[in-house]
C-alpha cells in the first residue's frame, strides 16, 4: 500500500514536470523495485545509430515554417494527460458511424415482388384511365383548309389578310355519341410557338395587374408604345397575336349557347389581370395582329385574352373558347359558323374546332391507359424473365466461395482466413 | 544544473579555420555577396540605410486587404467557376434565358463557403505566426545587458542570447558560448530532419566574449552573401578590431557555415550561446527554403475534371446543335418579304432574333444556350464534396477504434483532400523503425566471452518458431536447467525502459561468479565508457537519467549501470562511474581519463573512446557493427571469435540489432606519436580532412581483444503482423524501406508476416566478395560499373525465376540492399527493376536512405500509375511521405516531422487496417457514388431543359420557372446526395474488415470506372426522355382536369419539375445501401420540401412568381392526371435502373453484393447475436465511464 501511495505521489510529480518541460521529448518512467523507486529519463532520437547518414543535401519543404517552432498542429505537442483532457473521441452512434439503420438487399424475393407489384398496381390503373379516355366524347374539326373558299386555294394567305375577303364559313359536325353538358369548345393552333422565347416574354405582368404599371412596357417591344409614344395596354406581342376566330353554333338551327364563363383560371382573373386596367391604344398601330379588345370592359373580364396570355407549352395546343351547358345527343348535327380570322396559313398552322367532354381523368388521351398499360406489362414480363433466369440458372448467393478475386495476383487469399 | 565548461574541442574532430580565403570569399562584396552587418550596433546610419527586412515572419497566404480579391481569383481559377461568372455576367444581357439574380445567388453562395473556407484556414495560420513572432528572446540592449524582446523585433545585426533547448530566433553568427573553446550543439531536425546533433563552433576571437561586460566594446562587421535557400553553404568574412585583442586589429576572418546557426534549429546540450543576428525572417535560409507542401489531389478528383470537360463540350455541342436550328428557323421567319411566323414580329426585332442576320443570332443564341445547358455542370458539386470530405474527415477523427489510449492520440486526417484516396491504395511503403517496431530499444541479449546470456524470446523468435517449427532459438542450452518462473517474477519486477535482459547469472551482482568475470568486467565498463551518454541527475531525487544520442546507446548505458556499472559523471576529460568490485561486492567510484573520442559515422561502423584508467593504462574500448570489428582483432584476441560470430549471426536472425564489443591496451610510447599524428590530421583545412582523420583513426583501432556482442531489440508494435495480413489479403503490396541491416530486415519481415516461408527470397546485394575487393582497392569508376553489371544480372536473374514459377502457385520477395538500390534507380534499370519487384508480393529494401525511400516512392507512383501509400514516423520519411500520394504519419514518440508532412496521422501502425479497409473503402464507395449520381442529377435535368428547348424551335426558352432551377441544386437535390457522400456504408465496418478482399474494389476502380461513370449517363439522359416525352404526351392537347381547363406551360413546366425531383431522389434511394434516420429526412423531406416550395412561392405576388402562381394549389393538385403522371414517369424512368440492378446483383454480382447477401443469410447468427450485444455491451462501457468521472 505505501508503495502504492509513492507511486501516485510520483505521478503527480511527473506530471508537472510534464508540463513544464514539454518542448523537450524526455520521456519519464517510474518503475518500482522491492526497495527503492528510481525514475529514468533519457533521450530519443530518429535516426538508428548505424543508419547511414542522409549524406545529399536536401531541399528542405516545409508546411509553413513557423510551425515547426514546436506548436505543433492539432494540440500534438501537447501532452498533459489528465483524463478530463483526454483526446479520446466521444462515443455517439453519429461518430462512430453506427446509427441504426435500415439496409435494403435485392433479394430475388423482393425484386420479383417488386415487378409483379408494380404490373398489378399498373395495370388496373391503365385500364381505368383507358376506359376514361375511351368514356370522353371527342369532336375533331379541322377547317383551316376548308374554309378558303376554292378560287383563294392557292392564294390563302391572301384571302387570310385581306380585309375585303369574306370570312365566314359554315362547317356541319356530326355527334358520334352522346354528348352529356359542359361540352367543351376548344380551338386547336398548329404549329404555333406560342412557347417560342421571344414571344413569351413580350408581355408585361406588372401592367396587366393594375393600371400604376400601365408605362411598364419595357419588354414588349415592338408592341410597347404607340407611334406617338402612348404606351399600349395590354403590350407585346402575346396580346397583339390574340386569337380572333370566332364560332357560332346552332343545332336544329336553334343557336346554341356558347358561355364564357370560368373558361380562365380564377387566379388569372383575380390576380394577374387588373379590374382597374382597360385596353388603351391596342392593336391601334398599322399593323394589326389579331383580335380587337373592347376598350371599356377591363381586363380582368377579358377571359379570351386570359386564356391566350396562358401561353402553350408546346407549338401544338388547345385553348379553351367556351362551353354549351345543353347535352347532345349522338347523331345530333351541328352547324358551326366560323369567322375564320386568324392567319395560320402564313407559318402552315393547321386550325383545329374540338369539342370534347371530360371526365375525371380530363379530355380524350389514350397515352396515360397505354404507358401504364405497357410499364405494367413490361414489369410483369421482367418479373418472368428474372424468375426464368432465377430457375435456369441458380446461383447460391452469398456463399463465401464465390467470393475469390479473379485477378487474385498472389492466388492464396482466402476469405476464411 | 552544474555549469559545464568543456574543451570539447580537444575530444572532436574539427578545425578551426583561420587560414586562406578560399575562392568564394573573394567574391565577397561583389553581386550576391553585398550583404553588411554591422554588428551589435543595429542603429549604426549605415545599417539603418541598408534597410535590411525584419524578422517578422507571415506565412499566411492572404493580408487583410488582399483577402478579397486574391481568393476571388483563386476561386476563379477552377474552370467551373469562371464558367458560371461569365454566366452570371452575360445574364445581366438579354441573351439570358432567365433571369440573372437566379444563377447568381447559387454562385455566390458557392464562392462565398468556399472563401469562408479559405479565410478560416488562413485565420490558423497567422495565429501560429502571430505565435512564432511574439516569442522571447534575449537581445543585448543600450544598457549592456540583455533584455527579453519578441522574436519580431530582432533586427540585423542584434546580438542575442540563446538558451539550452531553445530555437535560434533567425540566422546567427555563432560569436561564443558556454564551452570555453566556443562550441555549441545543435539539433536541425525542423532543416533536414536529421536528429543528430551538429557540431557548430565559433571563430577563436570571438570565442572569448563570454560575459555582458565584453560586450560592452564589441564592434565588428559581417559581409557575407546574400539571402539564399542553400543550407550547407555560407560564405562571409568578419571584420573585427577586438578592443581585448589588439593584435588581431582589423583583421578579416573567413566566416564558414560551421558558424552560422540556422533558425528553426534547436541548441542542445549547450547552455547558452552569443549569436549576431545576420539574416532575419524572410531572409533566414529556411524561410527561403519554404515551399508549400506538394498539393495532392485524390485520383477521383482528376477524373472528376475529365468528367467536366466531357461534360463541357457536351453543353457545347448541344447548345451548338440548338443555335444550327435556331439560325435556321429564325431565317426561315422571312422569306420573300413574307413574314411566315408573323406573331414574333420578325420585321422589327432585336439582333438576337433578327432572320436578315439569323447567323449572327445564331451565335448569340449559342451563347444563351451555354447559359440554359448550364446545369450539366453542377456548380455545387465542389462544394457538396467539400462538406462531404469534412464530414468524412470528421469520422476518421472521430473513430474511437483508431484511438491509441497509451498516448492519447486519435487519429487525424490533416488534408480533407485525400479521403476516397484511402481507398485505392495499391502499394503501401513502410518505414520500419518506429514504423512497424516502436524504436524502442531494448537490451535483451549478449554474448560475453563466447557464452550467450539473456533469456526471453523476442517477437520475432516467436514468429521464427512458428516459420520453424523446430522450436524456440535456445539460449545456448544453459539456461535449461532455469525454472521459468524464476524469469517470470523477474520480469515483473523490472520493467525499465530499454532493459529487457534476464538472465539470473549477471544480474544482481551473479556475474562475479561466472568463469569469465573479467571479461565481463571489461564488458560492461566499455558499454558504460563508449559512449557519448551525458548523464543528468535530477536534483530532486537525486536519481541519474542519461542523454544519447540514439536509443540504442541509452540502452547500453542502462545496460550497463543494471549491471553495476554505473555512469554517473561525464567531465570534459573525465568519465566516472559506481563499479561493483568483483572481489569485496562493494560499490565504489572509478575515474577515467577521457582521452579521445573517435566518433561514430557511417562509413567507420564503428566508435571507440581512449581512455587511461585509475592504473594509468591506456585503453581504447570499441564497438561497432561485426563486419568491421573482427577483422580488427589482434591474433591473441580471437579468443571467442567463432561462438560469438555463430551468437551474432543468430541474434540477428532473432531481428536483433547487433554490435561487437572489444578494446585493446595501448603502449604509452605508441599513444604519444599516434596522438600527435591525430591532432595533426584533424588541424588540417583540405577538403580530405575526413578521410585523413579516418585514416588515422584506423590506425589505431586494431588488434583489438574480443569481449564479446550485444543484441538490442527493435519491439514491433502492437498488432503488427495481424495488420500486415490483413492488408496483404485485401490485395495490398507492402514495400518495408528500412535504413536496417538485411539480416534484421529480413528477421522484421519474417516477424510482421511480410515475409513467409512458403515464399522464395530473391536477394539483390553487393556485398559479394568481388565488389568488396574493388572497394579495397578504391576505384571508384570501377567499383560502380561493377556494380552495376553485377545488379543487372541479378536482376535479369530474378527476372527469369518470376518467370519460370509463372506456373506454380510460388510467390516471391525480393530484397535489395541500399547500394544495390541505388543501381537499381538508375534510368537505365528502373524499369527492369520495378518489373521485378512487382511481380514479388513483399519487397523489402534495406540500409535505405531518406532520398532512396523518396526515390522508390516516386518509381511506383509514376511507373506503375497506381496509388501509392507511404507511412513513417520520422524525420526521414518525409521526402516519401510527400512524395507518395498519401502520406500517413505515424504519431508515435518521435519528433513531428513525418505528421506535420503526412495527409493523416495515425498512432499505431495496425490503424491502417481500418483506415484503409473500412475508412478509405467508404470515403471511396461514397465519393465515387456521390459524384456519378452528381452527374446523373444534373445530367436528366439538364436534358429535359433540352428536349423542351427542341420543342420550342430552339429558341432558348426554360421548361422550367427560373427559380425552380435555381433551386435545383440547393435545396431540392443536394441534401440526400451530401447524405449519401457522408453516411451511406456498403457493409458494415465488421464485414470490411472481415472480408479485406472488398478492398479490391477501390483499387480496381471498379465503382468509379468509365463503364460506371457512362451508365450513369446514359440512364440519366434516358431518364431524361422518359421525363420529358412521357410527361408531354399524357398531358398535352386535352384538358387535364375535369373542368376543361388544358396544361400551360407552367403546368407543364411544374409537372415535369415534379417528376425530375421525384425521380432524382427515388434514384437516390434506390442506389443508397444504408437508410438512417438521416437519409429518410433528406430524401423525402427534399422531396416534400419541392411541394411546400411551390405552395409559398406560388402564393406570392405573379409579378415575382410568374408562371408558378398558384401552380400547384389551383392547377395541378385537384386534377388526377397531373398525380398519375408524376407516378407513371417515377416508376417508368427507375424501372431501367431496378431491372439493371437487379439482374446484375443477382446475376453478376459485386463483391459488396456478395457480402450483403452473404450478410443477410448468415445475419441470423452474426448480425443479431453479434452487434447488438456489443452495442449494448458499450452502452454498459459507457455508463460505466460516466459513473467514474462522477466518482472523481
Amino acid at each position: 500500500m505505501k508503495n502504492r501511495k509513492k507511486e501516485s505521489k510520483l505521478k503527480k510529480k511527473i506530471l508537472k514536470k510534464q508540463k513544464s518541460t514539454r518542448e523537450k521529448k524526455i520521456y519519464y518512467l517510474t518503475y518500482t523495485t522491492q526497495k527503492i523507486t528510481l525514475k529514468h529519463t533519457y533521450y530519443y532520437s530518429v535516426v538508428p545509430f548505424f543508419e547511414l547518414k542522409f549524406s545529399s543535401p536536401v531541399v528542405v519543404k516545409m508546411r509553413g515554417a513557423t510551425s515547426s517552432g514546436g506548436s505543433g498542429d492539432g494540440g500534438m505537442a501537447d501532452s498533459a494527460p489528465a483524463k478530463r483532457n483526454s483526446r479520446k473521441p466521444q462515443y455517439s452512434r453519429f461518430t462512430q458511424q453506427e446509427l441504426p439503420a435500415c439496409k435494403p438487399i435485392l433479394t430475388p424475393g423482393w425484386v420479383i415482388a417488386t415487378f409483379v407489384g408494380v404490373g398489378i398496381i399498373f395495370i388496373p390503373i391503365g385500364l381505368i384511365a383507358l376506359f376514361a379516355s375511351e368514356h370522353v366524347v371527342e369532336i375533331v374539326d379541322r377547317y383551316d383548309k376548308d374554309c378558303i373558299p376554292p378560287n383563294y386555294s392557292n392564294a390563302s394567305l391572301q384571302y387570310i389578310q385581306s380585309s375585303k375577303t369574306n370570312k365566314t364559313c359554315t362547317r356541319t359536325l356530326t355527334v358520334p355519341k352522346q354528348m352529356k353538358s359542359p361540352v367543351f369548345i376548344y380551338y386547336e393552333l398548329d404549329n404555333f410557338y406560342q412557347n417560342h422565347r421571344r414571344y413569351v416574354k413580350s408581355r408585361s405582368d406588372k401592367q396587366l395587374r393594375s393600371k400604376a404599371g400601365e408605362s411598364d412596357t419595357d419588354n414588349c417591344k415592338p408592341e410597347a408604345v404607340t407611334s406617338t409614344n402612348a404606351p399600349i395596354v395590354p403590350c407585346g406581342l402575346v396580346a397583339w397575336s390574340l386569337f380572333n376566330d370566332t364560332y357560332g353554333f346552332s343545332l336544329k338551327n336553334k343557336a346554341l349557347d356558347v358561355s364564357k364563363k370560368n373558361i380562365a383560371w380564377k387566379s388569372d382573373q383575380d390576380y394577374k389581370f387588373g379590374s382597374d386596367v382597360y385596353p388603351k391604344n391596342f392593336q391601334s398601330g398599322g399593323l394589326i395582329g389579331g383580335a380587337k379588345l373592347n376598350s371599356s370592359i377591363p381586363l380582368s373580364e377579358q377571359v379570351d385574352l386570359i386564356v391566350w396570355m396562358r401561353t402553350a407549352a408546346l407549338s401544338t395546343f388547345r385553348k379553351l373558347y367556351g362551353r354549351i351547358e345543353v347535352d347532345l345527343e349522338a347523331n345530333d348535327i351541328i352547324t358551326v359558323t366560323i369567322q375564320n380570322n386568324y392567319n395560320t396559313y402564313s407559318f402552315g398552322g393547321k386550325k383545329k374546332l374540338v369539342l370534347s367532354t371530360t371526365s375525371w381523368i380530363g379530355g380524350k388521351n389514350d397515352f396515360l391507359g397505354r404507358a401504364y398499360l405497357t410499364v405494367g406489362g413490361l414489369c410483369l414480363f421482367l418479373a418472368v424473365s428474372f424468375l426464368l433466369v432465377y430457375v435456369i440458372k441458380p446461383r447460391p448467393l452469398g456463399d463465401p466461395a464465390y467470393l475469390s478475386w479473379n485477378k487474385n495476383p498472389t492466388g492464396q487469399m482466402s476469405w476464411n482466413s | 544544473m552544474t555549469r559545464r565548461s568543456l574543451h570539447f574541442s580537444k575530444l572532436y574532430s574539427f578545425s578551426c579555420c583561420k587560414s586562406s580565403f578560399k575562392e568564394d570569399h573573394a567574391q565577397i562584396g561583389q553581386k550576391g555577396y553585398s550583404r553588411v552587418v554591422y554588428c551589435n550596433d543595429p542603429d549604426n546610419t549605415e545599417a539603418i540605410q541598408l534597410n535590411y527586412r525584419g524578422n517578422y515572419v507571415s506565412t499566411t497566404k492572404y493580408t487583410a486587404a488582399n483577402f478579397i480579391p486574391k481568393s476571388l481569383f483563386e476561386q476563379f481559377r477552377r474552370v467551373a467557376n469562371i464558367y458560371f461568372l461569365v454566366v452570371a455576367c452575360v445574364s445581366f444581357s438579354p441573351l439570358a434565358p432567365y433571369t440573372a439574380l437566379s444563377v447568381l445567388a447559387p454562385l455566390i453562395v458557392v464562392i462565398g463557403a468556399t472563401m469562408a473556407k479559405e479565410g478560416v484556414e488562413d485565420w490558423r495560420r497567422r495565429k501560429q505566426d502571430i505565435e512564432a513572432n511574439n516569442r522571447k528572446v534575449r537581445v543585448y540592449g543600450k544598457n549592456y545587458t540583455f533584455n527579453e524582446s519578441k522574436w519580431k523585433n530582432l533586427r540585423v545585426g542584434d546580438l542575442v542570447k540563446v538558451s539550452k533547448d531553445e530555437y535560434f530566433p533567425a540566422d546567427l553568427l555563432l560569436l561564443s558560448s558556454s564551452y570555453e573553446d566556443g562550441i555549441c550543439y545543435v539539433e536541425t531536425m525542423n532543416l533536414d530532419g536529421e536528429t543528430n546533433l551538429k557540431l557548430k563552433h565559433a571563430l577563436e576571437v570571438t570565442s572569448s566574449l563570454r560575459d555582458e561586460e565584453s560586450f560592452k566594446n564589441f564592434v565588428a562587421v559581417v559581409r557575407c552573401e546574400d539571402p539564399n535557400e542553400n543550407l550547407y553553404s555560407f560564405v562571409g568574412t568578419l571584420h573585427y578590431n577586438g578592443n581585448q585583442y589588439p593584435h588581431y586589429n582589423g583583421s578579416q576572418y573567413p566566416l564558414l557555415p560551421q558558424q552560422v546557426l540556422l533558425r528553426d534549429s534547436k541548441l542542445k546540450n549547450t547552455e547558452y550561446i552569443y549569436g549576431v543576428v545576420i539574416f532575419t525572417g524572410h531572409d533566414t535560409k529556411v524561410m527561403q527554403n519554404a515551399v508549400d507542401p506538394p498539393s495532392k489531389r485524390s485520383k477521383i478528383e482528376r477524373k472528376m475534371d475529365k468528367i467536366v470537360y466531357i461534360l463541357f463540350s457536351m453543353l457545347i455541342s448541344i447548345s451548338f446543335i440548338g443555335s444550327v436550328f435556331f439560325g435556321i428557323e429564325t431565317k426561315r421567319d422571312i422569306s420573300g418579304g413574307k413574314y411566315r411566323r408573323w406573331y414574333l414580329r420578325p420585321d422589327a426585332t432585336t439582333v438576337f432574333y433578327d432572320s436578315r442576320r439569323a447567323s449572327l443570332a445564331a451565335f448569340f443564341h449559342f451563347l444563351t444556350g451555354l447559359m440554359l445547358y448550364g446545369y450539366l455542370i453542377p456548380i455545387s458539386l465542389y462544394v457538396s464534396i467539400e462538406i462531404v470530405k469534412v464530414l468524412q474527415c470528421l469520422f476518421i477523427n472521430q473513430d474511437q477504434e483508431m484511438y491509441y489510449e497509451e498516448t492519447d492520440r486519435p487519429s487525424h486526417a490533416r488534408t480533407s483532400n485525400l479521403n476516397e484516396e484511402l481507398g485505392q491504395v495499391d502499394t503501401i511503403l513502410s518505414d520500419k523503425t518506429g514504423t512497424l517496431t516502436c524504436n524502442s530499444m531494448e537490451f535483451v541479449k549478449c554474448s560475453i566471452a563466447g557464452i550467450a546470456y539473456g533469456r526471453g524470446m523476442t517477437e520475432v523468435e516467436r514468429a521464427l518458431a512458428g516459420r520453424r517449427s523446430d522450436g524456440p532459438l535456445e539460449n545456448d542450452g544453459n539456461l535449461s536447467d532455469q525454472p521459468d518462473d524464476d524469469g517470470d517474477t523477474f520480469y515483473s519486477r523490472k520493467q525499465i525502459k530499454g532493459f529487457n535482459f534476464r538472465d539470473k547469472r549477471i544480474m544482481n551482482g551473479h556475474w562475479v561468479n561466472e568463469p569469465h568475470s573479467d571479461v565481463i568486467q571489461k564488458f560492461f565498463r566499455v558499454l558504460a565508457l563508449c559512449n557519448t551518454a551525458v548523464p543528468e541527475k535530477d536534483k530532486e531525487s537525486g536519481e541519474i537519467f542519461y542523454e544519447a544520442e540514439s536509443p540504442d546507446e541509452a540502452a547500453f548505458v542502462i545496460a550497463a549501470r543494471e549491471v553495476g556499472f554505473e555512469l554517473f559523471e561525464r567531465k570534459q576529460t573525465r568519465i566516472s562511474l559506481h563499479e561493483l568490485d568483483p572481489e569485496t561486492a562493494k560499490i565504489f567510484d572509478r575515474t577515467y581519463e577521457l582521452l579521445q573520442v573517435l566518433e561514430f559515422s557511417s562509413s567507420r561502423k564503428r566508435m571507440s573512446v581512449i581512455v587511461r584508467s585509475e592504473e594509468n593504462d591506456l585503453l581504447l574500448l570499441c564497438k561497432g557493427a561485426d563486419s568491421v570489428m573482427l577483422e580488427r582483432l589482434s591474433e591473441g584476441g580471437r579468443l571467442f571469435e567463432a561462438k560469438t560470430k555463430d551468437h551474432v549471426k543468430r541474434y540477428a536472425e532473432a531481428g536483433l540489432r547487433t554490435l561487437v564489443v572489444a578494446y585493446r591496451e595501448i603502449g604509452e610510447d605508441e599513444y604519444t606519436i599516434w596522438e600527435k599524428e591525430f591532432s595533426k590530421a584533424k588541424a588540417t583545412v583540405t577538403a580530405d580532412r575526413d578521410v585523413l582523420v579516418d585514416e588515422i583513426a584506423d590506425k589505431i583501432e586494431k588488434d583489438l581483444v574480443l569481449l564479446g556482442a550485444t543484441a538490442v531489440e527493435d519491439k514491433l508494435q502492437k498488432k503488427v503482423p495481424e495488420c500486415i495480413e490483413k492488408l496483404a489479403h485485401a490485395g495490398i503490396k507492402i514495400w518495408v524501406l528500412t535504413g536496417d541491416k538485411m539480416e534484421t530486415a529480413i528477421n522484421i519481415g519474417y516477424a510482421c508476416s511480410l515475409l513467409r516461408q512458403e515464399m522464395k527470397q530473391i536477394i539483390i546485394t553487393l556485398d559479394t566478395p568481388e565488389i568488396e575487393a574493388l572497394e579495397k582497392q578504391g576505384d571508384k569508376d570501377a567499383v560502380s560499373k561493377a556494380s552495376l553489371v553485377s545488379v543487372t544480372e541479378q536482376i535479369r536473374d530474378g527476372k527469369s525465376q518470376l518467370n519460370s514459377a509463372k506456373e506454380s502457385s510460388l510467390t516471391f520477395g525480393l530484397v535489395i540492399d541500399g547500394k544495390s538500390l541505388s543501381f537499381a534507380l538508375d534510368k537505365s534499370l528502373e524499369k527492369k527493376f520495378l518489373e521485378l519487384a512487382l511481380g514479388c508480393a513483399s519487397v523489402i529494401c534495406c540500409r535505405s536512405t531518406p532520398k532512396h525511400k523518396a526515390l522508390v516512392t516516386r518509381l511506383v507512383k509514376t511507373q506503375t500509375g497506381k496509388t501509392t501509400l507511404a507511412i513513417g514516423d520520422g524525420a526521414n520519411d518525409v521526402g516519401m511521405l510527400q512524395e507518395a500520394d498519401i502520406g500517413v504519419g505515424i504519431s508515435g514518440v518521435e519528433g513531428m516531422q513525418a505528421v506535420m508532412a503526412s495527409d493523416f496521422s495515425i498512432a499505431q501502425f495496425y490503424f491502417l487496417e481500418r483506415l484503409l479497409l473500412v475508412h478509405g473503402h467508404w470515403c471511396y464507395r461514397r465519393i465515387s457514388m456521390m459524384i456519378c449520381y452528381f452527374f446523373y442529377k444534373n445530367l436528366t435535368f439538364g436534358f429535359t431543359l433540352f428536349w423542351f428547348e427542341a420543342y420550342t424551335s430552339f429558341s432558348g426558352q426554360p421548361a422550367y420557372n427560373d427559380w425552380y432551377m435555381s433551386f435545383y441544386n440547393v435545396f431540392f437535390t443536394s441534401l440526400p446526395v451530401i447524405a449519401l457522400g457522408v453516411f451511406d456504408q456498403d457493409v458494415s465496418a465488421r464485414l470490411c474488415l472481415k472480408y479485406p478482399l472488398l478492398y479490391q474494389e477501390g483499387v480496381q476502380n471498379i465503382l468509379f470506372s468509365w463503364p460506371r461513370i457512362l451508365g450513369w449517363m446514359c440512364n440519366a439522359v434516358l431518364s431524361s426522355i422518359i421525363i420529358f416525352f412521357f410527361t408531354t404526351n399524357s398531358m398535352i392537347n386535352q384538358a387535364f382536369r375535369r373542368d376543361g381547363q388544358v396544361v400551360d406551360y407552367g403546368i407543364l413546366g411544374a409537372t415535369m419539375y415534379t417528376c425530375v425531383v421525384w425521380t432524382v431522389n427515388c434514384q437516390m434511394a434506390l442506389s443508397i445501401n444504408y437508410f438512417t434516420w438521416i437519409q429518410h429526412f433528406f430524401i423525402w423531406g427534399s422531396t416534400a420540401f419541392w411541394y411546400i416550395f411551390l405552395v409559398i412561392y406560388g402564393s406570392i405576388s405573379p409579378i415575382v412568381s410568374t408562371t408558378a402562381h398558384r401552380v400547384l394549389v389551383e392547377a395541378c393538385s385537384p386534377s388526377p392526371l397531373y398525380w398519375l403522371v408524376t407516378l407513371l414517369v417515377v416508376i417508368a424512368t427507375l424501372l431501367p435502373y431496378f431491372s439493371y440492378r437487379a439482374f446484375q446483383s443477382r446475376f453478376r454480382p459485386m463483391y459488396h453484393d456478395i457480402i450483403q447477401i452473404h450478410r443477410r443469410s448468415e445475419g441470423a447468427e452474426t448480425e443479431i447475436s453479434g452487434e447488438l450485444p456489443t452495442s449494448v455491451w458499450r452502452k454498459i462501457h459507457q455508463l460505466k465511464e460516466k459513473l467514474e468521472q462522477r466518482n472523481q
